[in-house]
């Protein structure tokens, strides 16, 4: 149960961001979660009300684009996108495969703000 | 009202990264090969390595240990027994280990006097998958009394492993330990990973571990 330490970052790094907006409310912070992430998203969620309650964020929603496993098969010479995360063979040739193209991503994409002018 | 998207594109656990990319660099620079073995608790993690540390020590190389836990420091005291430099972490109820924390232990060690460092990780097979220590080999273990479908279980971590040990061979009988399907199962996740298959307590399978991390140490420590 590590999610209530991420969400603590996303508070830490969107915070920072705010600084440069004036009087600016949070509507919505946008995550991006690969599915080897690590983070239950449920859990993120729950941690989410809890961490922002009574903090300048509280309210804000918290939007999660869960992203599929993505990798290199070399033998068919391309990219494909994994259907699960209880095999890593290629699901058209079932060959074992390559390279982790996409599938940890732990990032704040982006946060939506309402009434914010920029500082100086 | 107006709305508008501020586009921020920032890793969640960068800052953990940043500190991680530092340590890595430092451990490059001193020829330093270090590990970071992550498990369920009770899997073997400490038996495994007071072992390896002995043994290690016994071939004239030079070898330590961070030890992290919730409480306690009998697994540092355990693992001193090896003569090695061994520091206890206590997380204090956190359930990982973070680059933050190795790094503030680290105070005092002179890196350029070790050969490798073993970090052992808080008994826990889903979180400390999210941070990196700066390790170059992430070690995962697995026993013969946990079932082998472990890593179909916690796919996360053992696709993030670049080594797996399989522990407690000793009693893979009397366990009724199905090896081929362990085995399988560890493949389907990590697809051509190294698998040791050892028993701390006999010996069996050490010096192939041993051969291993000496290999490692030539070709990615410096």
């Amino acid at each position: 149960m590590h999610e209530l330490s991420i969400v603590a970052s996303i508070l830490d790094t969107v915070t920072e961001s705010l600084a440069a907006y004036k009087s600016a409310r949070v509507v919505e912070v946008r995550l991006r979660v690969g599915a080897l992430a690590g983070v239950v998203v449920d859990s993120l969620e729950f941690c989410w009300g809890i961490a922002t309650e009574g903090t300048a964020l509280e309210g804000a929603r918290l939007a999660v684009t869960t992203l599929p496993v993505v990798m290199r098969c070399e033998k068919c010479g391309r990219d494909v996108e994994l259907e699960g995360v209880q095999s890593f063979r290629c699901p058209n040739c079932g060959e074992p495969c390559g390279e982790l193209r996409q599938g940890r991503e732990l990032e704040i994409d982006s946060i939506e703000i309402e009434d914010g002018e920029e500082a100086g | 009202m107006t709305t508008r998207i501020v586009e921020l594109r920032r890793g969640i656990l960068k800052k953990n990264d940043e500190l991680a990319a530092g340590l890595r660099a430092s451990y490059a620079a001193a020829g330093l090969l270090v590990l970071n073995l992550v498990s369920s608790p009770g899997t073997g993690k400490t038996a495994l390595l007071e072992r390896t540390l002995r043994e290690l020590r016994a071939r004239g190389a030079r070898a330590a240990a961070l030890v992290g836990d919730l409480e306690t420091d009998n697994d540092a005291r355990r693992l001193a027994s090896s003569g090695a430099p061994v520091r206890q972490i206590n997380t204090h109820g956190i359930c990982h280990l973070d680059a933050e924390m190795i790094g503030r232990h680290l105070d005092g060690w002179n890196l350029g006097d070790l050969d490798y460092l073993f970090i052992e990780n808080v008994g826990n097979l889903v979180c400390p998958s999210s941070y990196d220590l700066g390790e170059k080999i992430r070690v995962v273990l697995l026993s013969v009394t946990e079932g082998e479908d472990k890593p179909l279980k916690y796919p996360t971590m053992f696709n993030s492993a670049d080594a797996a040990v399989i522990t407690k061979m000793d009693i893979a009988g009397p366990c009724g330990f199905d090896r081929e399907l362990a085995l399988r199962n560890i493949n389907e996740i990590r697809p051509g990973i190294r698998i040791f298959e050892t028993s701390a307590k006999t010996g069996a399978g050490m010096e192939e571990w041993l051969a291993y991390l000496v290999e490692e140490r030539k070709v990615r420590g410096h």
